[in-house]
Protein backbone atom coordinates (compact mmCIF):
# COMPACT_ATOMS: atom_id res chain seq x y z
CA UNK A 1 0.00 0.00 0.00
CA UNK A 2 2.70 2.38 0.91
CA UNK A 3 4.24 1.42 -2.01
CA UNK A 4 1.60 2.69 -4.49
CA UNK A 5 1.24 5.94 -2.42
CA UNK A 6 4.68 6.48 -3.16
CA UNK A 7 3.75 5.99 -7.15
CA UNK A 8 0.72 8.03 -6.81
CA UNK A 9 2.37 11.14 -5.33
CA UNK A 10 6.11 11.10 -6.21
CA UNK A 11 6.11 9.08 -9.91
CA UNK A 12 9.58 10.88 -10.65
CA UNK A 13 12.15 10.38 -7.97
CA UNK A 14 15.12 10.39 -9.30
CA UNK A 15 13.59 13.58 -11.45
CA UNK A 16 12.59 15.21 -8.38
CA UNK A 17 15.84 14.86 -6.81
CA UNK A 18 17.77 16.37 -9.73
CA UNK A 19 15.26 18.86 -9.92
CA UNK A 20 15.67 19.65 -6.05
CA UNK A 21 19.81 19.55 -6.70
CA UNK A 22 19.90 21.87 -9.41
CA UNK A 23 17.51 24.36 -7.47
CA UNK A 24 19.58 24.55 -5.16
CA UNK A 25 22.70 24.89 -6.97
CA UNK A 26 21.30 27.77 -8.66
CA UNK A 27 20.86 29.57 -5.72
CA UNK A 28 23.78 28.78 -4.22
CA UNK A 29 22.42 28.35 -1.06
CA UNK A 30 21.30 25.79 1.90
CA UNK A 31 18.98 28.44 3.75
CA UNK A 32 16.06 26.47 4.88
CA UNK A 33 13.36 28.72 3.05
CA UNK A 34 15.12 27.73 -0.11
CA UNK A 35 15.61 23.65 0.43
CA UNK A 36 11.75 24.45 1.68
CA UNK A 37 10.89 26.19 -1.68
CA UNK A 38 12.64 23.26 -3.77
CA UNK A 39 10.99 20.80 -1.97
CA UNK A 40 7.70 22.03 -2.88
CA UNK A 41 8.85 22.55 -6.42
CA UNK A 42 10.61 19.13 -6.79
CA UNK A 43 7.38 17.61 -5.81
CA UNK A 44 4.65 19.39 -7.30
CA UNK A 45 6.58 19.60 -11.04
CA UNK A 46 6.50 15.77 -11.41
CA UNK A 47 2.77 15.77 -10.74
CA UNK A 48 2.28 18.56 -13.23
CA UNK A 49 4.03 16.71 -16.02
CA UNK A 50 3.76 13.12 -15.18
CA UNK A 51 0.90 13.06 -18.03
CA UNK A 52 2.65 14.13 -20.90
CA UNK A 53 5.65 11.27 -19.70
CA UNK A 54 5.76 8.71 -22.96
CA UNK A 55 7.29 5.50 -22.30
CA UNK A 56 10.93 4.87 -22.91
CA UNK A 57 13.31 2.06 -22.48
CA UNK A 58 15.07 1.99 -19.16
CA UNK A 59 18.57 2.09 -18.64
CA UNK A 60 20.31 -1.06 -18.02
CA UNK A 61 23.74 -0.56 -17.21
CA UNK A 62 24.51 3.06 -15.33
CA UNK A 63 28.05 1.80 -15.36
CA UNK A 64 28.13 1.71 -19.44
CA UNK A 65 26.14 5.01 -19.52
CA UNK A 66 29.06 6.64 -17.50
CA UNK A 67 31.66 5.23 -19.67
CA UNK A 68 29.84 6.22 -22.63
CA UNK A 69 29.57 9.71 -21.74
CA UNK A 70 33.32 9.84 -21.15
CA UNK A 71 34.08 8.37 -24.95
CA UNK A 72 31.95 10.91 -26.29
CA UNK A 73 33.80 13.86 -24.40
CA UNK A 74 36.89 12.49 -25.40
CA UNK A 75 36.24 12.41 -28.55
CA UNK A 76 34.58 15.89 -28.77
CA UNK A 77 37.75 16.78 -27.74
CA UNK A 78 39.80 15.15 -30.73
CA UNK A 79 36.92 15.80 -33.44
CA UNK A 80 37.41 19.56 -32.57
CA UNK A 81 41.22 19.64 -33.56
CA UNK A 82 40.04 17.63 -36.63
CA UNK A 83 37.71 20.04 -37.60
CA UNK A 84 39.63 23.05 -36.56
CA UNK A 85 42.40 21.74 -39.26
CA UNK A 86 39.99 21.56 -42.08
CA UNK A 87 38.56 24.92 -41.62
CA UNK A 88 42.26 26.91 -41.96
CA UNK A 89 43.14 24.33 -44.57
CA UNK A 90 41.77 24.78 -48.42
CA UNK A 91 38.78 24.87 -49.09
CA UNK A 92 38.77 23.12 -52.60
CA UNK A 93 39.90 20.24 -51.04
CA UNK A 94 36.69 19.49 -48.84
CA UNK A 95 34.51 16.92 -49.87
CA UNK A 96 31.56 17.19 -48.17
CA UNK A 97 29.01 14.49 -48.78
CA UNK A 98 25.03 13.29 -47.10
CA UNK A 99 24.98 9.65 -46.20
CA UNK A 100 22.09 7.65 -45.18
CA UNK A 101 22.95 5.38 -41.85
CA UNK A 102 20.67 2.62 -41.27
CA UNK A 103 19.51 2.49 -37.30
CA UNK A 104 19.65 -0.49 -35.28
CA UNK A 105 17.88 0.55 -32.01
CA UNK A 106 15.04 1.20 -31.73
CA UNK A 107 13.12 4.11 -29.66
CA UNK A 108 12.73 8.12 -29.17
CA UNK A 109 15.08 8.52 -26.37
CA UNK A 110 18.16 6.34 -27.82
CA UNK A 111 17.81 7.91 -31.56
CA UNK A 112 17.92 10.69 -30.10
CA UNK A 113 20.65 10.23 -28.30
CA UNK A 114 22.71 8.69 -31.00
CA UNK A 115 21.64 12.11 -33.05
CA UNK A 116 22.80 14.32 -30.40
CA UNK A 117 26.13 12.35 -30.47
CA UNK A 118 26.54 12.21 -34.30
CA UNK A 119 26.30 16.14 -34.39
CA UNK A 120 28.91 16.51 -31.40
CA UNK A 121 31.86 14.37 -32.65
CA UNK A 122 33.88 14.21 -35.85
CA UNK A 123 32.88 16.30 -38.92
CA UNK A 124 29.14 14.96 -38.64
CA UNK A 125 25.68 16.67 -38.00
CA UNK A 126 22.59 15.01 -38.26
CA UNK A 127 19.76 16.07 -40.62
CA UNK A 128 16.73 14.34 -40.17
CA UNK A 129 15.43 10.67 -39.38
CA UNK A 130 13.11 8.74 -41.88
CA UNK A 131 9.53 8.55 -40.80
CA UNK A 132 10.13 4.95 -39.70
CA UNK A 133 12.62 5.42 -38.10
CA UNK A 134 15.01 2.79 -40.03
CA UNK A 135 17.67 5.55 -41.43
CA UNK A 136 19.33 8.60 -39.65
CA UNK A 137 20.46 11.22 -42.71
CA UNK A 138 23.55 13.20 -41.93
CA UNK A 139 25.89 15.61 -43.46
CA UNK A 140 29.73 15.00 -43.51
CA UNK A 141 31.85 17.94 -43.97
CA UNK A 142 34.72 15.46 -45.12
CA UNK A 143 34.13 12.26 -46.48
CA UNK A 144 36.73 9.96 -47.56
CA UNK A 145 34.90 6.25 -47.48
CA UNK A 146 31.50 6.03 -46.78
CA UNK A 147 31.34 2.44 -45.79
CA UNK A 148 33.95 3.14 -43.05
CA UNK A 149 32.01 6.03 -41.51
CA UNK A 150 29.05 3.99 -41.33
CA UNK A 151 30.64 1.00 -39.38
CA UNK A 152 32.94 3.40 -37.55
CA UNK A 153 29.28 4.98 -36.08
CA UNK A 154 27.64 1.59 -35.97
CA UNK A 155 30.58 0.24 -34.11
CA UNK A 156 31.89 2.89 -31.51
CA UNK A 157 28.30 4.60 -30.81
CA UNK A 158 25.22 2.43 -31.74
CA UNK A 159 26.61 -0.74 -30.51
CA UNK A 160 27.23 1.08 -26.85
CA UNK A 161 23.57 2.45 -26.61
CA UNK A 162 21.99 -0.72 -27.40
CA UNK A 163 24.14 -2.22 -24.50
CA UNK A 164 22.63 0.40 -22.25
CA UNK A 165 19.22 0.24 -23.11
CA UNK A 166 18.83 -2.89 -24.12
CA UNK A 167 16.95 -2.90 -27.42
CA UNK B 1 46.75 32.42 -5.94
CA UNK B 2 50.08 30.60 -7.69
CA UNK B 3 51.99 31.48 -10.41
CA UNK B 4 50.92 27.50 -11.47
CA UNK B 5 47.11 28.04 -11.25
CA UNK B 6 47.43 31.27 -12.37
CA UNK B 7 49.21 29.56 -15.58
CA UNK B 8 46.20 26.75 -15.84
CA UNK B 9 43.28 29.38 -15.66
CA UNK B 10 45.32 31.38 -18.56
CA UNK B 11 45.61 28.23 -20.85
CA UNK B 12 42.00 27.19 -20.36
CA UNK B 13 40.92 31.23 -21.68
CA UNK B 14 43.30 31.26 -24.51
CA UNK B 15 42.14 27.59 -25.61
CA UNK B 16 38.60 28.33 -25.33
CA UNK B 17 38.90 32.17 -27.08
CA UNK B 18 41.22 30.35 -29.94
CA UNK B 19 38.05 27.68 -30.43
CA UNK B 20 35.52 30.51 -30.17
CA UNK B 21 37.33 32.26 -32.98
CA UNK B 22 38.02 28.96 -35.16
CA UNK B 23 34.04 28.79 -34.91
CA UNK B 24 33.13 31.90 -36.07
CA UNK B 25 35.90 32.43 -38.86
CA UNK B 26 34.77 28.48 -39.79
CA UNK B 27 30.92 30.16 -40.37
CA UNK B 28 32.14 33.58 -42.58
CA UNK B 29 34.89 30.86 -44.69
CA UNK B 30 32.88 27.81 -45.42
CA UNK B 31 31.43 27.60 -49.12
CA UNK B 32 28.10 26.23 -48.28
CA UNK B 33 25.16 26.12 -45.15
CA UNK B 34 25.28 22.29 -44.46
CA UNK B 35 29.36 23.08 -44.05
CA UNK B 36 28.84 26.26 -41.97
CA UNK B 37 26.97 23.92 -39.77
CA UNK B 38 29.55 21.94 -38.58
CA UNK B 39 32.08 24.53 -36.27
CA UNK B 40 29.61 26.73 -34.73
CA UNK B 41 27.85 23.70 -33.11
CA UNK B 42 31.34 22.30 -32.16
CA UNK B 43 34.12 24.67 -32.32
CA UNK B 44 31.84 27.16 -30.20
CA UNK B 45 30.84 24.57 -27.59
CA UNK B 46 34.04 23.98 -27.00
CA UNK B 47 35.28 26.91 -26.50
CA UNK B 48 32.38 28.16 -24.18
CA UNK B 49 33.51 25.14 -22.19
CA UNK B 50 36.79 26.41 -21.89
CA UNK B 51 35.91 29.51 -20.66
CA UNK B 52 33.82 28.46 -18.02
CA UNK B 53 36.26 25.99 -16.82
CA UNK B 54 38.81 28.93 -16.85
CA UNK B 55 36.33 31.31 -14.64
CA UNK B 56 34.97 27.98 -12.67
CA UNK B 57 38.94 27.27 -10.93
CA UNK B 58 39.60 31.24 -10.87
CA UNK B 59 36.60 31.67 -8.43
CA UNK B 60 37.46 28.58 -6.81
CA UNK B 61 40.85 29.22 -6.16
CA UNK B 62 40.25 33.65 -5.66
CA UNK B 63 37.19 33.17 -3.68
CA UNK B 64 37.15 30.14 -2.14
CA UNK B 65 33.80 29.53 -3.05
CA UNK B 66 32.52 27.01 -5.20
CA UNK B 67 30.45 28.33 -8.06
CA UNK B 68 28.28 25.51 -10.35
CA UNK B 69 26.73 28.15 -12.59
CA UNK B 70 29.67 27.15 -14.75
CA UNK B 71 28.91 23.82 -14.82
CA UNK B 72 25.00 24.36 -15.14
CA UNK B 73 25.89 26.31 -18.31
CA UNK B 74 28.55 24.11 -19.97
CA UNK B 75 25.89 21.42 -19.47
CA UNK B 76 23.05 23.33 -20.75
CA UNK B 77 25.40 24.49 -23.71
CA UNK B 78 26.33 20.35 -24.36
CA UNK B 79 22.98 19.57 -24.98
CA UNK B 80 20.97 22.37 -26.83
CA UNK B 81 23.95 22.80 -29.41
CA UNK B 82 22.99 19.07 -31.62
CA UNK B 83 19.75 20.15 -30.49
CA UNK B 84 19.33 23.52 -32.44
CA UNK B 85 21.99 22.46 -35.21
CA UNK B 86 19.64 19.41 -35.75
CA UNK B 87 16.78 21.87 -36.19
CA UNK B 88 18.72 24.65 -38.30
CA UNK B 89 20.02 21.70 -40.79
CA UNK B 90 15.87 20.22 -40.94
CA UNK B 91 14.73 23.98 -41.60
CA UNK B 92 17.44 24.28 -44.63
CA UNK B 93 16.82 20.96 -45.73
CA UNK B 94 13.13 21.85 -46.02
CA UNK B 95 13.62 24.83 -47.31
CA UNK B 96 15.79 23.48 -50.16
CA UNK B 97 18.83 25.46 -49.56
CA UNK B 98 20.77 24.34 -52.31
CA UNK B 99 24.55 22.26 -51.34
CA UNK B 100 28.02 22.68 -52.63
CA UNK B 101 28.16 21.48 -56.02
CA UNK B 102 30.47 18.80 -55.76
CA UNK B 103 28.58 17.38 -52.20
CA UNK B 104 28.03 13.45 -52.20
CA UNK B 105 24.79 11.92 -52.21
CA UNK B 106 22.63 14.89 -53.38
CA UNK B 107 20.16 11.93 -54.21
CA UNK B 108 19.31 11.92 -50.90
CA UNK B 109 18.19 15.60 -50.60
CA UNK B 110 14.40 14.72 -51.85
CA UNK B 111 13.64 11.39 -49.26
CA UNK B 112 15.34 13.25 -46.62
CA UNK B 113 12.72 16.20 -46.74
CA UNK B 114 9.94 13.73 -47.35
CA UNK B 115 11.62 11.73 -44.53
CA UNK B 116 11.47 8.47 -46.72
CA UNK B 117 13.66 5.82 -46.83
CA UNK B 118 16.66 6.27 -49.46
CA UNK B 119 16.63 5.35 -52.58
CA UNK B 120 16.93 2.04 -53.17
CA UNK B 121 19.70 2.07 -55.61
CA UNK B 122 21.98 3.60 -52.58
CA UNK C 1 49.29 37.72 -15.73
CA UNK C 2 45.56 37.12 -15.98
CA UNK C 3 44.37 40.28 -16.55
CA UNK C 4 46.40 40.69 -19.70
CA UNK C 5 44.79 36.97 -20.84
CA UNK C 6 41.38 38.30 -20.20
CA UNK C 7 41.63 40.96 -22.69
CA UNK C 8 43.44 38.98 -25.49
CA UNK C 9 40.50 36.32 -25.00
CA UNK C 10 37.95 39.30 -25.07
CA UNK C 11 39.67 40.63 -27.93
CA UNK C 12 39.63 37.24 -30.19
CA UNK C 13 36.00 37.01 -28.86
CA UNK C 14 35.45 40.80 -30.67
CA UNK C 15 36.92 39.41 -33.55
CA UNK C 16 34.43 36.68 -33.86
CA UNK C 17 31.14 38.61 -32.94
CA UNK C 18 32.29 40.90 -35.78
CA UNK C 19 33.08 37.99 -38.25
CA UNK C 20 28.97 36.51 -37.10
CA UNK C 21 27.87 40.03 -37.75
CA UNK C 22 29.60 40.01 -41.44
CA UNK C 23 27.75 36.11 -42.11
CA UNK C 24 24.71 37.45 -40.49
CA UNK C 25 24.35 40.40 -43.31
CA UNK C 26 25.66 38.61 -45.79
CA UNK C 27 24.13 35.11 -45.43
CA UNK C 28 22.45 34.45 -48.85
CA UNK C 29 19.54 32.24 -46.86
CA UNK C 30 17.50 32.19 -43.90
CA UNK C 31 18.89 29.48 -42.10
CA UNK C 32 22.38 30.86 -42.71
CA UNK C 33 21.16 34.32 -40.95
CA UNK C 34 19.42 32.25 -38.14
CA UNK C 35 22.78 30.39 -37.41
CA UNK C 36 24.85 33.69 -37.47
CA UNK C 37 22.86 34.86 -34.70
CA UNK C 38 23.01 31.69 -32.62
CA UNK C 39 26.87 31.47 -33.05
CA UNK C 40 26.31 35.57 -31.98
CA UNK C 41 24.46 35.09 -28.63
CA UNK C 42 26.99 31.95 -27.47
CA UNK C 43 29.89 34.18 -27.91
CA UNK C 44 28.08 37.14 -26.27
CA UNK C 45 27.86 34.54 -23.17
CA UNK C 46 31.38 34.52 -23.46
CA UNK C 47 32.34 37.97 -23.09
CA UNK C 48 29.32 38.37 -20.13
CA UNK C 49 32.03 35.64 -18.37
CA UNK C 50 34.83 37.24 -19.24
CA UNK C 51 33.81 40.46 -17.88
CA UNK C 52 32.61 39.12 -14.53
CA UNK C 53 35.87 37.69 -14.69
CA UNK C 54 37.52 40.86 -14.99
CA UNK C 55 35.92 41.97 -12.14
CA UNK C 56 35.73 39.18 -9.99
CA UNK C 57 32.57 38.99 -10.04
CA UNK C 58 30.31 36.10 -9.62
CA UNK C 59 27.03 37.82 -10.28
CA UNK C 60 27.27 37.85 -14.25
CA UNK C 61 26.73 34.04 -14.77
CA UNK C 62 23.17 35.05 -13.71
CA UNK C 63 22.94 37.11 -16.95
CA UNK C 64 25.16 34.45 -19.00
CA UNK C 65 22.29 31.55 -18.17
CA UNK C 66 19.52 33.77 -18.67
CA UNK C 67 20.71 34.27 -22.59
CA UNK C 68 21.55 30.81 -23.00
CA UNK C 69 18.18 29.84 -22.00
CA UNK C 70 16.52 32.65 -24.17
CA UNK C 71 18.96 31.98 -27.02
CA UNK C 72 18.12 28.44 -26.99
CA UNK C 73 14.43 29.17 -27.33
CA UNK C 74 14.89 31.97 -29.70
CA UNK C 75 16.75 29.70 -31.76
CA UNK C 76 14.00 26.75 -31.86
CA UNK C 77 11.18 28.90 -32.37
CA UNK C 78 12.70 30.83 -35.67
CA UNK C 79 13.61 27.04 -37.08
CA UNK C 80 10.38 26.21 -36.32
CA UNK C 81 8.89 28.83 -37.73
CA UNK C 82 10.90 28.45 -40.99
CA UNK C 83 9.54 24.20 -40.80
CA UNK C 84 5.84 25.60 -40.57
CA UNK C 85 5.62 28.08 -42.74
CA UNK C 86 6.75 25.27 -45.58
CA UNK C 87 4.18 23.19 -44.52
CA UNK C 88 1.40 25.64 -45.07
CA UNK C 89 2.92 26.23 -48.66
Amino acid sequence: MIRSWTRRWIPMPAQSLILFATWLLLNNTLAPGHILLGAFLALAIPLLVVPMQAPQPRVRSHLRAVRYTLMVLYDILVANFEVAMRVIGPMSKLQPAFVAVPLDIEGTLPITILASTISLTPGTVSAEVSEDRQWLYIHVLHLTDEAQLIAQIKSRYEAPLKEIFGC
Amino acid sequence: MTPVIELIICAFLLLGGIFVLLGSFGLLRLPDFYTRLHTPTKATTLGLAGLLIGSMIYFFVAEQRLVVHELLITLFLLITAPVSAHMLAKAALHHKVRALKRTQGQNLFTAARKRQPPPADN
Amino acid sequence: MLSTTIVIVSALICISLIMNLIRLLRGPDLPDRILALDTLYINSIGLILLFGLYKGSALYFESALLIAMLGFVSTAALCKYLLRGDIIE
